[in-house]
């Protein structure tokens, strides 16, 4: 039905795609420790040995767990199978709060405590007026 | 080797279009505005931060969305050698660039007040960042290449290459662990936006994606115009 030259031409553009997505999908599998954001609390009791470099680890502020002590707060991340103590002493962002998630950069005294040196708030993928989150509490 | 298409004929409609689209643009963004700043609601948890969504959300969509259309279209205009694809790619980039740049933007924007940061290397904000890039090298390329069918091969060499990036956009928040929230929107499940604040979120796509037919419109008539003025007909 097409010519040659035509069939030719798809040939080479599928093998380009074909070839590129493969090497992409490799080098990123390769890379994975550096794309991800922030480790969990989970992968951190999962270290071999503590790294004495920044890092991020994230999860969820656990209920009841904020402590302002003067100018140092204290919470709890969680990622509801292990935790890991966080001290902060700085400005902490409008959506940090307790049950919300959060990103903590700074580093590991041990696998149990996290001296942090930046407090980032996570969002969800909620939105929803005031109304109907009294609401859905209610239920 | 190239089929051929009588610009005169697409002339006679694009030429006339712009107005309309123009007027519907002007409607619909209008309305868009209103609900999105005046109308929806507030969030429970953000306030009225979330009003930056109703740019920032469609932007991002119209720049992933343009680059795919770039995409198909170079690779089919180049395996069946079809010129006017080529005109229609180079026409659609500059919107999906600025739509880009949009997303970036009001992201960062976004960011300082509810993460408490402008920008985090994080896989989707960096690999937005990438996407952004590969529109600039299009648009470069078609400038640096005065050769017609040299500028059409680089160019669909560049698209390829950006594709690639675009599912890891799209996924980039389900794979790994990014401060960007994961999408809200899914064909799969339910919504997590409030129909309340859906409405204004689509209304703007719907008047963002008409900005961009207008701007397209312009550019392709510019290179229409470009084609006759050199005294051919047909390509």
């Amino acid at each position: 039905m097409y010519g040659r030259k035509v069939k030719l031409r798809f040939f080479f553009v599928s093998l380009i795609l074909i070839t590129l997505a493969l090497s992409v999908f490799l080098i990123i599998k390769s890379l994975e420790e550096n794309v991800i954001f922030f480790k969990s609390p989970t992968e951190i009791k999962a270290l071999g040995e503590i790294d004495k470099k920044k890092i991020r680890i994230g999860g969820m502020v656990k209920k009841n767990s904020i402590s302002i002590i003067s100018k140092q707060i204290k919470f709890v991340v969680t990622d509801f199978k292990n935790e890991i103590n966080v001290i902060y002493s700085g400005v902490v962002p409008n959506l940090f709060a307790e049950e919300k998630g959060v990103v903590a950069e700074g580093f590991l005294k041990d696998k149990n405590y996290f001296l942090a040196t930046k407090i980032l708030a996570k969002h969800d993928e909620n939105y929803m007026p005031p109304e109907v989150k009294a609401a859905l509490e209610e239920k | 080797m190239f089929k051929y298409f009588e610009p005169n004929k697409i002339f006679l409609v694009t030429s006339k279009a712009p107005k309309y689209v123009l007027f519907l643009f002007i409607v619909i963004f209008s309305i868009g505005l209103a609900e999105a700043l005046i109308l929806s609601p507030e969030d429970y948890k953000q306030s009225h931060s979330v009003r930056i969504m109703y740019v920032h959300v469609p932007a991002a969509w119209i720049s992933l969305g343009t680059f795919s259309a770039i995409t198909l279209l170079s690779l089919v205009g180049y395996i069946f050698k079809i010129r006017n694809f080529f005109l229609i790619s180079k026409s659609l980039a500059p919107s999906g660039l600025v739509f880009n740049i949009i997303a970036l933007v009001t992201g960062a924007i976004w960011g300082k007040p509810t993460w408490g940061t402008w920008w985090a290397w994080d896989a989707r904000i960096t690999s937005m960042l990438i996407l952004a890039l590969f529109y600039i090298m299009y648009l470069v390329a078609w400038r640096i290449f005065e050769n017609k069918d040299k500028a059409f091969k680089v160019t669909t060499i560049i698209t390829i290459f950006g594709i690639i990036n675009v599912p890891i956009i799209k996924y980039s928040v389900d794979w790994w662990n990014t401060l960007h929230q994961p999408a809200s929107i899914s064909m799969l499940s339910e919504s997590s936006i409030h129909v309340s604040m859906m409405t204004p979120l689509l209304i703007m796509t719907a008047a963002f994606a008409l900005f961009s037919l207008l701007i397209f419109l312009m550019k392709y008539n510019t290179e229409l115009i470009k084609i006759k003025n050199k005294g051919l007909d047909r390509l």
